[in-house]
């Protein structure tokens, strides 16, 4: 919507997937511009993670498309897949890092098993990886001895080495207070722009969400129902981008009839 | 009843189909796999060099028993000087490759099947798919053919010190002089012995290394339990299944190569 289709880098049309006879994506469509970060937006259950692992070839969906930089992406394409693997990563919610591995060998990883690159090319851009998020202090720690901040720069840093030209963020703020929350938020968008890579993230946290996107998109019952850059989306007169917006304004409304409900019966009684 | 029993008939083999194709995939991930020498000289020290304390110790206290009862046994038919016959052919035919592969089930295959598990629970695997890498070459592959090459090993590790552990109760306990204990296990040790042994060896470390690895890539499909109750599931029924397995394996070797 609004977004040159040359320009963009990936494309989904009315993708559909069930389990079992929970429908969870009902003919979701996303334009996703090259070199943008775009924000994925939804209630727990909208199915933002499940179209996330549609994308990564993790989950297969029923039906629809995906075009990546311009080329379908179907389930017996080897080459494709293969292709889009290697231009593409992931970023889980739970960082899936290898915990008996350091975070240096964590970073080495994707390099040493899917690349030709020499061992010791491996290890300088490992090492530069970890220099350019700021864990080279770090290189010989194991994942379980570094903060959660630190996990997920490591996570990032696993995930850049490649070059990827996409990066899928699968709830990257999940469980994090509302700092914690800001300062993944500031990562990603500065190291989208300083590697230049585009950012697909879903999340549902919608303030930071707004202030470090491209683009917003909203997904509701397995539905794309906006679309649009983060201005278009607080204007938008859409009943459910509302709801969704204005998600704390309606629980100021509740809490003041709960309120207002407890005053009248202390007079009543 | 008929039904449930043709249900239970035909999940076993379902699941048989579905254990072959997963080592047949594992096998065949070899090819072209990138940098799985050093993941199998890795998956070598694990199986190898961690199990060394407990292979040595319970073959020390076979051979220490078998040299025992041997010993009262053959001396009621004054047949003393055949307990390295038995205590040898018992070892190298039977108890070594049972025993070890046991000892080697009970710990390194119960870590491979709670590790895999744990590593498909924590979206591991997951992560290692979405790079492109091949998780069978990566985390299965390099067990496959270490066990191929470890268990015989410890396997004539086993022998070797319960060799030992009989000469040392027969001959420094019970008095049987040491040169005849030797002499009959030269005489009675043949080739096709020895190669029984390693036959039985190779085939009980490649069957349970891979029904272990099995168990634990596919934690995430268990059906009576979710998360960390999932893996110690996976995990037991590894234990249980490979030690069934080692026991029926044996059984079949051994009445095709007698």
């Amino acid at each position: 919507m609004g977004a040159d289709t040359t320009s963009l880098l990936l494309k989904i049309e009315g993708l559909h997937k069930c389990f079992g006879k929970n429908v969870v994506l009902d003919g979701a469509c996303l334009d996703v511009p090259r070199g943008s970060l775009v924000t994925v937006l939804g209630r727990s259950g909208a199915g933002k993670s499940v179209l996330l692992k549609c994308l990564a070839d993790v989950v297969q969906p029923d039906s629809g498309s995906i075009f990546f930089d311009g080329k379908p992406l179907t389930a017996g394409d080897a080459a494709a897949r293969a292709d889009f693997r290697r231009r593409c990563s992931f970023l889980f919610q739970s960082n899936a890092l290898f915990d008996s591995l350091t975070a240096l060998e964590n970073v080495e990883l994707p390099l040493e098993q899917t690349t030709a690159v020499p061992d010791k090319e491996i290890r300088e851009r490992s090492l530069e990886a970890l220099r350019q998020l700021e864990l080279d202090a770090y290189k010989d720690h194991y994942p379980s001895q570094l903060s959660g901040g630190m996990q997920k720069r490591l996570a990032l840093a696993r995930a850049i080495v490649t070059r990827p030209e996409l990066v899928l963020f699968d709830e990257p703020t999940a469980g994090l207070d509302p700092l914690r929350r800001n300062a993944v938020f500031a990562m990603i968008a500065k190291y989208q722009r300083q590697f230049g890579f585009t950012a697909l993230v879903v999340t549902h946290d919608l303030t930071e969400a707004l202030l470090a996107s491209d683009r917003v998109a909203l997904l509701d019952k397995g539905r794309m129902c906006f679309e649009g850059t983060s201005d278009e989306f607080s204007a938008s007169t859409s009943a459910v981008v509302g709801d969704f917006r204005d998600s704390a304004a309606a629980l100021g409304r509740t809490l003041a009839s709960i309120r207002r409900g407890e005053a009248l019966q202390s007079e009543d009684s | 009843m008929l039904r449930a029993v043709g249900r239970y008939t035909l999940s076993i083999v379902h699941e048989l189909g579905d254990f072959a194709l997963f080592t047949g995939q594992s096998f065949r991930a070899a090819v072209g796999a990138r940098r799985l020498w050093r993941r199998v000289v890795r998956a070598g020290f694990e199986q190898g060099v961690r199990c060394l304390p407990v292979i040595l110790i319970v073959g020390m206290f076979t051979g220490l028993v078998l040299g025992l009862q041997g010993y009262y046994v053959l001396n009621r038919f004054g047949s003393e000087g055949l307990l390295g016959t038995l205590v040898s052919l018992s070892l190298i035919r039977e108890l070594g490759p049972v025993l070890a592969a046991l000892m080697l089930v009970g710990q390194a295959g119960s870590a491979l099947a709670a590790e895999l598990g744990m590593q498909r629970n924590t979206e591991q695997i997951a992560a290692l798919e979405t790079m492109g890498a091949s998780s069978h070459a990566y985390l299965v592959t390099p067990r496959l053919l270490a066990a191929l090459v470890v268990y015989p090993m410890q396997t004539a590790l086993f022998v070797t010190i319960g060799l030992w552990g009989g000469s040392l109760s027969g001959s420094m306990l019970l008095g049987l002089e040491p040169g005849i204990y030797w002499s009959a296990v030269e005489r009675a040790v043949e080739a096709p012995d020895v190669r029984e042994c390693f036959t039985k060896a190779a085939t009980f470390g490649l069957l349970t290394v891979a029904l272990c690895a099995y168990h634990g890539f596919n934690a995430h499909l268990c059906s009576t339990a979710t998360g960390a109750r999932a893996v110690s599931a996976s995990t037991t029924r590894a234990v249980v299944q490979s030690s069934i397995i080692v026991l029926a394996a044996d059984y079949v070797i051994t009445s095709f190569l007698v």
